[in-house]
């Protein structure tokens, strides 16, 4: 589905990642997981199509077609959706509105016509109440004012209603409590299907035992050092960094 | 002959188209010997400083018109508010329009300054009011040197009138320039509720001029809803002279909205006679291209326990100026005053620039006044954002002025007004975004 080979990029001429190989199948959940300052939400935002990194070479392809020249709005239509780590506040603008306009844009961009009200009004009813959110969050301006928990949720909530093949989330349990944490995987798992994909980008451990991961990588200085399957989460989890460290350098 | 000269010398001709023994007339001719003592205002003038009227001042224009024009209402259809019951102002080139209008004489007055201007019956009412919430600037007593035609309405107390009033001034085009001199009337009487809506509308590409005066007098315990559209063509100014006086317990809104038009300057004054006063002004700029709009705001607070909010919001584009100059003064008497003031601006352009200047004068020492101005870009997270959920670059762009003027259209009580100003808004961004704010 989703194939990362030998990626390089750089930002302000600072070499960020340093040659990234990636295969996520359809059906099957990925950790990215790694140290401050691995790279790891900068990954994210490269497959999303943040303008200001340069990929200086390699490939990102989404079902057997590239995308890196395409711009975040045309991989979005294609079903790459990002979970911001720190979701942005857009004031005078409702969550509804914006949803709305995002589901039917990306309707437009691939000829259909737009959704009709009545079906809109239950899409999202039934996401909002898959996501436990009041509905009078849902006229309220995109996070603006939202607690780091509501942030979150809001994100889901819209992965929840774009459908994408591919969701990239990027420390969604951070600022999480546990009963946040509980709503928020809940939600991840109902939307988990055989035809898309998950990429967990996180820290720690708890959120994994919420959302088991198929496979588990590790990024350091640019570059997946490591990869396993749920029990190097909790190896790492154990263990901390210091031993992968120690082991790139030998 | 400049612009001036040729003013001050048509004056005698205008003597003969009005009735020269009156009230008014003495004021007129006051009128014209300051208006030839100050002339136009240059930038050497504090608060002209940022607006030059060198460009529109150079042109030959016609002050009378030759001829009547009629027209048709489906020309012009589109420049009203048609989806509602309203009554209807209309001028074309400086002259009453009856066949496109609906006033009304039952109950209230809702008709023309040139009806009354002379009449016995309402010569108290003239000279109670007339010219007298004005100060004697150049343009404004140019405007009342000439003050013949225009809207006037007299709403008598314990009036809510249902249906807003729509007062609207065409330019034909049938002059290769014009230059336009409306003078309109506003009294509420106490305890009344009104709505008007105020437009200047080009139909062609010969040059206007309007020197608009409006003088509003809000009597006490009354409701004001005024809302003025700028969305004109690129050869027509407008120089608009709004004077509002606020008696005990009344409440005043005045929305802008400046969305087009070759150079705009919008002089408007609160002045609060009476205590327990609300005054609010709302402003929403969006100009592109060469485009002016000056906003003046004069807030004087002279009375205790009395608020005033300004909110503006500027959108620029290319290489199009603003101008927020905004002066709150509160006298020494006027204690327990609530004045507060933002302008809010955004340049789309490396080209484009605004000039923001609040001003405070304050001389009492128990009030709140608060005043902020900033000046950005879009934001170009929240752009990112916008984008990564499938949302176009301009339509993203779109979605975040949208978001920027939003508390702004909030405060509109016509929902059939907020559908046109949002419509207007979103062509001129180039999107159909399919919702209204």
């Amino acid at each position: 589905m989703l194939s990362i080979k030998n990626l390089h990029a750089k930002v302000d001429d600072k070499d960020i990642l340093n040659g990234i190989n990636l295969e996520v199948k359809a059906g099957e959940v990925h950790a990215i997981m790694g140290p401050n300052g691995s790279g790891k939400s900068t990954l994210a935002s490269i497959i999303a199509g943040k303008e200001e990194y340069e990929i200086t070479s390699g490939d990102i392809d989404l079902n057997g077609e590239s995308i890196e020249d395409l711009s975040a709005e045309e991989r979005a239509h294609k079903g790459i959706f990002l979970s911001f780590q720190y979701p942005v506040e857009i004031p005078g603008v409702s969550v509804t509105n914006f949803i709305k306009t995002a589901i039917n844009e990306t309707r437009k961009a691939k000829g259909q016509e737009e959704m009709p009200a009545k079906e809109m009004l239950k899409l999202l009813k039934d996401k909002s109440n898959l996501l436990e959110i009041d509905r009078k969050f849902l006229s309220r301006s995109i996070n603006d004012g939202f607690s780091g928990g509501e942030k979150k949720r809001n994100e889901i909530f819209q992965m929840a209603m774009l459908e994408p093949s591919v969701a990239i989330l990027d420390e969604t349990d951070s600022g999480l409590d546990i009963d946040a944490l509980r709503i928020v995987a809940n939600g991840v798992n109902k939307l988990k299907s055989s035809k898309n994909a998950v990429i967990l980008i996180t820290h720690y451990q708890r959120l994994l035992d919420y959302i088991v991961p198929d496979h588990v990588h590790v990024l350091y200085n640019g570059k997946i050092v490591k990869s396993g399957n749920k029990d190097l989460a909790l190896e790492l989890e154990a263990k901390g960094y210091d031993w992968i460290k120690e082991e790139v350098k030998n | 002959m400049d612009l001036k000269e040729k003013l001050v010398s048509s004056f005698i001709a205008f003597e003969n188209q009005v009735d020269i023994d009156s009230y008014v007339h003495d004021i007129r001719t006051e009128a014209i010997k300051n208006f030839e003592s100050i002339g136009f205002p240059t930038k050497k003038n504090e608060s002209w400083k940022y607006t030059s009227l060198k460009q529109v001042l150079d042109t030959d224009y016609s002050v009378f018109p030759s001829k009547n024009t009629a027209l048709v209402y489906s020309k012009i259809e589109k420049y009203l508010i048609d989806d509602i019951d309203s009554y209807k102002i209309i001028f074309v080139d400086g002259i009453y329009c009856s066949h496109l209008s609906e006033t009304t004489h039952e109950g209230m007055d809702i008709c023309l300054m040139s009806s009354v201007l002379n009449k016995p019956k309402y010569a108290p009412i003239i000279e109670n009011y007339f010219n007298k919430a004005l100060k004697k600037d150049g343009i404004t007593e140019l405007n009342t040197a000439f003050s013949k035609e225009g809207a006037f309405i007299h709403i008598p107390k314990n009036k809510f009138v249902e249906k807003p009033i729509q007062i609207i001034h065409f330019n034909s085009g049938n002059e290769s320039s014009l230059m336009l001199q409306p003078r309109n009337l506003i009294i509420v009487d106490e305890n009344s509720q009104l709505q008007i809506i105020e437009r200047h509308q080009n139909l062609n590409e010969n040059e206007v001029l309007t020197n608009s005066v409006t003088e509003i007098f809000v009597n006490p315990k009354s409701i004001v809803d005024y809302y003025k559209i700028q969305n004109d063509n690129k050869q027509a100014s407008i120089i608009d002279t709004t004077s509002i006086v606020q008696e005990n317990n009344s409440v005043c809104t005045l929305h802008t909205f400046s969305l087009g038009g070759k150079l705009t300057r919008n002089n408007l004054t609160f002045a609060q006679k009476g205590e327990h006063i609300e005054s609010i002004m709302k402003g929403i700029t969006i100009i592109e291209e060469k485009q002016h709009v000056d906003h003046n705001t004069l807030v004087h607070h002279i009375k205790p326990n009395c608020e005033s909010h300004q909110d503006y919001k500027g959108i620029f584009d290319d290489s199009s100026t603003g101008v927020f100059n905004g002066t709150v003064v509160v006298e020494k008497e006027a204690q327990k005053t609530n004045a507060f003031q933002a302008n809010n601006n955004v340049l789309l352009s490396d080209k484009a620039s605004i000039n923001t200047k609040p001003q405070l004068e304050i001389f009492a020492d128990d009030v709140k006044c608060s005043h902020g101005c900033t000046i950005g870009q879009l934001d170009k997270n929240a752009l990112f954002y916008l984008k990564s959920r499938g949302i176009p670059e301009k339509e993203a762009k779109a979605l975040l002025m949208y978001g920027f003027a939003n508390n702004v259209m909030q405060s509109v009580k016509i929902p059939e007004l907020k559908n046109r100003i949002t419509n207007i808004i979103a062509g001129k961004l180039g999107v159909n975004i399919g919702f209204n704010l």
